[in-house]
């Protein structure tokens, strides 16, 4: 697996994707941040983490689009599975390299923790809760958008089914849809929804049924994408 | 070394393999010769691996790809068709991850690499891209990637498409060098080349195996064997139809065609009962007529002609 990891660690870093990806949502983020910060006039990141639903949606798609349509378009799907590799140290191996990606890219935002508290006195422990629930969050994201790549040969095609699938599932736990349902099934839609989880993360507080329901989906996600990768080669 | 037994493989509704079953021998370079689309491509991907079949089993070196998919990559070195390559990465990082990806030692991983670099002679674009790269670069990487295990079993899928002549005079001459310490398949739509390159040849249509053999067995295989040209003068009197006549109540030929006539020439194709050797009682016959033979020569089948009989025949179900 770490052989799989590690060529897709290269070829994040070998192209500029990477370090595009990494400076735009680092630029962005932090923009958006501190725009709103000083108004509040608060030391903390929750309105920070609070982003994270929605930016993750436009950002890992991005980051998740290649993986498996370049390998099909480039035809090398045929040479990756013609070694002596598990079916699954492939899949997770690309599932864990564009999660140490996503960790590399969250990791350089400690820059935002570190200049607040030389403002204020921050919360240490609800933001490494907000950080913990981003990587739950964003392996959820990455899950699906691997799914996404691996039912096409084309990285446009892949970011697009991404972000479709990622928004569809973020959207159904969303207050405006969850007020339109009958009281009796609002509860249980909602409970589907990938940013809903989150809210309780980012205000500190990990409940036991918010990780189950991330790792949940990173794990449906990732075996679709196996059921796929198996029919389709 | 390689037993391919019954395999059937189905796309859709579309059969793409019915019931394929052959052998390979350890050293033999097999060439897999068929038309496209005749099912080449699914037989090595289903020997490598990266196929299942429907039903049926391929055997190599007695482990079976359906139960230990595992063991049988690792006896494998597969250059895939069309040759596909990761053009982000540099020459070196690629045959890396493919040394590691194969389990290669770390402290080995430097002396195979430099071993297959050797063999395939590209030290000097190690670190360039290899999208960069000429074709016929490509393709060396590409068997660099295949021999960087030194796996006893090396299948390759037309190793020699797209390129241009002194490449493929290249790529054929690393491939006869390789045929002599381990076992080959090798596939390709070109005639000369399986001709060029293997020990023996194996013809593939429409799913089935229609043939195997050594290239001159193929030949004598071909339908009729050896036919006999005679060009014969007419006597001013006599017609073409005459001779035909004649050659109607002869029981040492099987068929005649008359090929062309100019003049009071006319050239006839004669095809021997039982491959039998008729030119002296050709002799003999025009003499009785008064035909002068001007030109007579005999013909072998070609092995084109072998592969095209064997196409472009109906497939009996």
């Amino acid at each position: 697996m770490s052989a799989v990891i590690k060529k897709e660690l290269k070829s994040y870093y070998n192209s500029t994707m990477g370090y595009i990806i990494t400076i735009v949502f680092l630029g962005l983020t932090s923009w958006l941040f501190f725009k709103t910060f000083f108004l509040y006039g608060e030391a903390s990141m929750r309105s920070y983490f609070n982003m994270m639903p929605v930016i993750f949606m436009l950002f890992i798609p991005a980051i998740t689009m290649r993986q498996w349509a370049e390998e099909r378009k480039l035809g090398t799907i045929e040479v990756l599975f013609t070694l002596p590799l598990k079916d699954t140290d492939i899949l997770l191996g690309k599932f864990f390299a564009s999660f140490i990606f996503l960790l590399i890219m969250l990791a350089l935002t400690v820059t935002i923790p570190i200049s607040i508290s030389f403002i204020g006195k921050p919360d240490f422990g609800e933001i490494l809760t907000g950080y913990i629930g981003s990587l739950l969050l964003g392996g959820a994201y990455l899950s699906i958008g691997l799914f996404a790549s691996s039912l096409t040969s084309s990285q446009i095609v892949a970011f697009i089914l991404g972000l479709l699938f990622s928004f569809s599932l973020f959207i159904v736990g969303e207050s405006f849809v969850t007020m339109t349902l009958p009281p009796a099934i609002a509860p249980i839609v909602r409970y589907f929804g990938l940013g809903y989880h989150f809210d309780s993360i980012a205000r500190g507080v990990i409940d036991m049924r918010d990780l189950i329901y991330y790792f949940s989906v990173i794990v449906i996600f990732l075996y679709l994408t196996y059921v796929i990768i198996k029919e389709r080669r | 070394m390689i037993e391919v037994r019954n395999i059937v493989k189905n796309y859709g509704y579309v059969k793409a393999l019915d019931n394929v079953s052959f052998e390979v021998k350890k050293g033999e370079i097999v060439g897999f010769l068929g038309p496209n689309g005749a099912g080449k491509t699914t037989t090595m991907r289903i020997i490598t691996g990266y196929l299942y079949p429907d039903s049926g089993d391929v055997l190599v070196k007695g482990v079976s790809v359906v139960n230990d998919p595992l063991e049988v990559k690792r006896n494998i070195g597969y250059l895939p068709e069309d040759n596909p390559l990761y053009y982000d990465m540099e020459v070196i990082e690629y045959l890396e991850f493919i040394g590691e990806a194969r389990g290669v030692r770390k402290h080995k991983l430097k002396g195979e690499i430099d071993r297959v670099v050797q063999t395939v002679d590209i030290s000097h674009v190690l670190y360039r891209p290899i999208g960069e790269l000429s074709k016929g670069y490509k393709q060396r990487v590409g068997l660099a990637q295949a021999l960087l295990h030194d796996p006893e079993i090396l299948i390759l899928d037309e190793p020699t498409t797209g390129l241009d002549p002194t490449q493929i005079v290249e790529i054929r001459g690393l491939i006869k060098q390789l045929g002599k310490e381990k076992t080959l398949i090798i596939s390709t739509h070109i005639l000369p080349e399986a001709a060029a390159t293997s020990t023996r040849i194996l013809i593939i249509n429409k799913g089935k195996i229609v043939a195997s053999g050594s290239p001159d067995e193929l030949t004598t295989m071909a339908e009729g064997g050896e036919t006999l040209h005679v060009i014969l003068k007419l006597p001013s009197n006599a017609f073409s139809t005459d001779i035909e006549k004649v050659f109607n109540h002869l029981n040492w030929i099987d068929s005649f065609t008359l090929k062309e006539v100019k003049n009071n020439e006319a050239e006839y194709v004669l095809k021997p009962r039982n491959g039998e050797d008729i030119r002296e009682k050709l002799y003999l016959l025009s003499r009785e007529n008064d035909w002068v033979i001007l030109e007579m020569w005999r013909e072998k089948a070609s092995l084109e002609d072998v592969f095209l009989s064997l196409i472009t025949e109906e497939v009996p179900s």
